[in-house]
C-alpha cells in the first residue's frame, strides 16, 4: 500500500503541489483528476522522487512498505523505481528510446532489477509483450519503437512498467495522446493486468471519462490542492465543488456535441 | 541534394583510396622513404613517379609513408578531442547548474586562446614527436565538440524517454551513456569528420614549422617544409604534398557535409 501525506512541491515561481494526501491499496485504482497545470503530473513525479531542480519537495511523506520514500538514500530509491513502483507516461511517441528495440528496453528493466542474464531477460521481455497482447511477440521484440503504432507503443510501455511485477503503477494520462477506440483498449488492458498482478494503480487524467470505467475512488486536484475526494459514483452524482462540476460538465458537453 | 550526395561519394571514395594506400604503404612503396636512392631533385619520371627531394629520397615512397603519419595523427587527435569533448559536454548538459557554468567558462577560456599559438607554445616545451603532436592537437580542439554535445544533452534530457529511463530505475551514468549518448551520435560523427580535416591541417602546419613530426620520418607537412627552398627549382616537391593535403581535407569536408545532410544534423 502507498500512502502520501501532506505532500508539497514548489518551483521558484509557483507552488505546484500543496499539502496533497492520498492512499492506494494493492488491487485498487485511485483516480486523480484535474485541469492541465493543476499539478497532477508533478504529484506523480514527486511520488517517484523524480522532481528535477529547480523544483523541490518541501514537505510531506510518501509511505511505501513502511518506509518514507522521500527519506530513502538515492541508491535505495533506484531499487524501488521500476521494480516496485512503476510509471507510464502521456506520450507513447516520445517515451520509448528510438535507438533501441522494444525488446532491449523491456529486457533492460528486468536486468537492472533482477540481475538476470541477457537470454533470460530477453525471454522475460517477450513474455511481457505477450502479456500485453502484442501479436507475434517473439518477432516484434526485435522491432524499433517507430515500427509500432501509438496504441501498441503504450502497450510496450505498460509491458516495460510491469516487467518486474511492481506493486504500484502510476499512469500519467496514458491515453490522452491516443484516439478513442485505442483508449478503450488500453483501459481494458490496464484492468486486465491489474487483476493479474494485483496492482495498485494511480490513474492521472483530466477527464472523468476513464475514471468512471476504472476507478472506484477519485481525488480532484485544483491549483495543487485536493479540492474533493471520495467515491467516484458519489462525486459524479453530487459534486460538492464548482470546479468539479465544471470538469464533469465539460465532459457532458463533449458527449452532447457528438 | 543530388549534388551533395555525389560530392560525399567522391570524398568517401578518395578518402578510402588514401586510407588503403596508407595501410599498404610498406608493401607498395618502391623505395625506403628515408633512404637516399638517387640524385637530388630529380623531376617525376617512370622510376620516380613523384621525383626525388633535396636529399635524393624517392618522393612517391615518402608521400605514401607520409599518408600513414598524417592520417594516423589526424585520426588519433580527433579521437582524443571527441572523447574529452563528449565527456565534458555530456556532464555539462546533463547536470546543468553550477557544474555546467564552470565547464562552459573553461571552454570559453580555451577558445579564447588562438589555438595554433597555444599548440606552438606547448610543442616548443615538449620534445616534438608524433605522440605529443596527437595529444596536443586533441587537447586543444575538444571545445567545439563539448559545446555541441552539451546542446544535444540539453535537448534530449527533456525528452520523455529519459524520464522513463529514470522511472525504471536507471542511474545517472547509465542514462548519460546508454540512453542519451546514442541519440546524440549523429552530430558527433559529423563533428569528428570535420574535426579530422582540421587536425590534419594543424599537423601539417606544425610539421611545416618544424614542431610536429620530426625528420627523417615523413609527414605531408614536413615534406612541405623540405620543399621551401626549392619552390622554383623543384616545384613537384611542394605541389605533391600540398595537393595530397588539399585532397584529403576536401574529401573529409565533402564526407562531413554529406553525413550532415544524410543524418539530418542541424547546421
Amino acid at each position: 500500500m502507498l500512502e502520501v501525506r501532506n505532500l508539497s512541491v514548489v518551483y521558484p515561481d509557483v507552488t505546484a503541489v500543496e499539502g496533497v494526501g492520498l492512499t492506494v491499496a494493492s488491487g485498487e485504482s485511485l483516480g486523480v483528476v484535474g485541469e492541465s497545470g493543476s499539478g497532477k503530473s508533478t504529484l506523480a513525479l514527486a511520488i517517484m522522487r523524480l522532481i528535477q531542480p529547480p523544483g523541490r519537495v518541501v514537505s510531506g511523506e510518501v509511505i511505501f512498505d513502511g518506509r518514507d520514500l522521500l527519506k530513502l538514500p538515492e541508491p535505495e530509491m533506484v531499487k524501488v523505481r521500476g521494480a516496485r513502483i512503476s510509471m507510464i507516461f502521456q506520450d507513447p511517441f516520445t517515451s520509448l528510446n528510438p535507438v533501441f528495440t522494444v525488446g532491449e528496453q523491456i529486457a533492460e528493466t528486468i536486468r537492472l532489477h533482477q540481475g538476470m542474464n541477457r537470454v533470460d531477460a530477453w525471454a522475460g521481455a517477450v513474455r511481457m509483450l505477450e502479456t500485453v497482447h502484442i501479436k507475434e511477440a517473439a518477432k516484434r521484440a526485435h522491432d524499433y519503437p517507430h515500427q509500432f503504432s501509438g496504441g501498441m507503443r503504450q502497450r510496450v510501455m505498460i509491458a516495460m512498467a510491469l516487467a518486474c511485477r511492481p506493486e504500484i503503477l502510476i499512469a500519467d494520462e496514458p491515453t490522452t495522446a491516443l484516439d478513442a477506440t485505442i483508449q478503450a483498449e488500453v483501459v481494458r488492458l490496464l484492468r486486465e493486468v491489474q487483476a493479474e498482478f494485483n496492482l495498485g494503480i494511480i490513474y492521472i487524467t483530466h477527464s472523468f471519462d476513464i475514471i468512471k470505467a476504472l476507478c472506484r475512488r477519485v481525488i480532484v486536484i485544483n491549483k495543487g490542492r485536493v479540492v474533493e475526494a471520495g467515491e467516484t459514483e458519489k462525486i459524479l452524482s453530487e459534486p460538492a465543488q464548482n470546479y468539479t462540476k465544471k470538469l464533469i460538465n465539460s465532459l457532458r458537453e463533449l458527449h452532447a456535441a457528438h | 541534394m543530388r549534388r551533395v550526395n555525389r560530392q560525399a561519394l567522391f570524398g568517401a571514395a578518395l578518402l578510402g583510396f588514401f586510407v588503403i594506400l596508407a595501410i599498404i604503404a610498406p608493401l607498395i612503396a618502391p623505395y625506403n622513404p628515408d633512404e637516399i636512392v638517387e640524385s637530388q631533385t630529380l623531376a617525376p619520371s617512370l622510376s620516380h613517379l613523384f621525383g626525388t627531394d633535396d636529399l635524393g629520397r624517392d618522393l612517391f615512397s615518402r608521400a605514401l609513408h607520409g599518408a600513414r603519419i598524417s592520417l594516423t595523427v589526424g585520426f588519433v587527435a580527433v579521437l582524443i578531442s571527441v572523447l574529452i569533448g563528449t565527456l565534458f559536454g555530456a556532464v555539462s548538459g546533463y547536470y546543468g547548474g553550477f557544474l555546467d557554468s564552470v565547464i562552459m567558462r573553461f571552454v570559453d577560456v580555451m577558445l579564447a586562446f588562438p589555438s595554433i599559438f597555444l599548440i606552438l607554445a606547448i610543442q616548443s616545451m615538449l620534445t616534438p614527436n608524433i605522440y605529443n603532436v596527437m595529444a596536443v592537437i586533441g587537447l586543444t580542439s575538444w571545445m567545439g565538440v563539448a559545446r555541441l554535445v552539451r546542446g544535444e544533452f540539453l535537448r534530449i534530457r527533456e525528452l520523455q524517454y529519459v524520464e522513463a529511463a529514470r522511472a525504471i530505475g536507471c542511474s545517472d551514468p547509465r542514462i548519460i551513456f546508454r540512453h542519451i549518448l546514442p541519440n546524440a551520435q549523429s552530430p558527433i560523427i559529423v563533428a569528428a569528420t570535420l574535426g579530422m580535416a582540421g587536425a590534419i591541417l594543424t599537423e601539417s602546419a606544425l610539421s611545416f614549422l618544424g614542431l610536429g613530426v620530426q625528420p627523417p620520418m615523413a609527414s605531408w607537412g614536413n615534406m612541405l617544409m623540405d620543399s621551401q627552398a626549392y619552390l622554383f627549382d623543384a616545384p613537384w616537391m611542394s605541389i605533391i604534398p600540398g595537393l595530397l593535403i588539399l585532397l584529403t581535407v576536401l574529401s573529409l569536408y565533402f564526407v562531413g557535409e554529406g553525413l550532415r545532410e544524410k543524418l539530418n544534423v542541424r547546421g
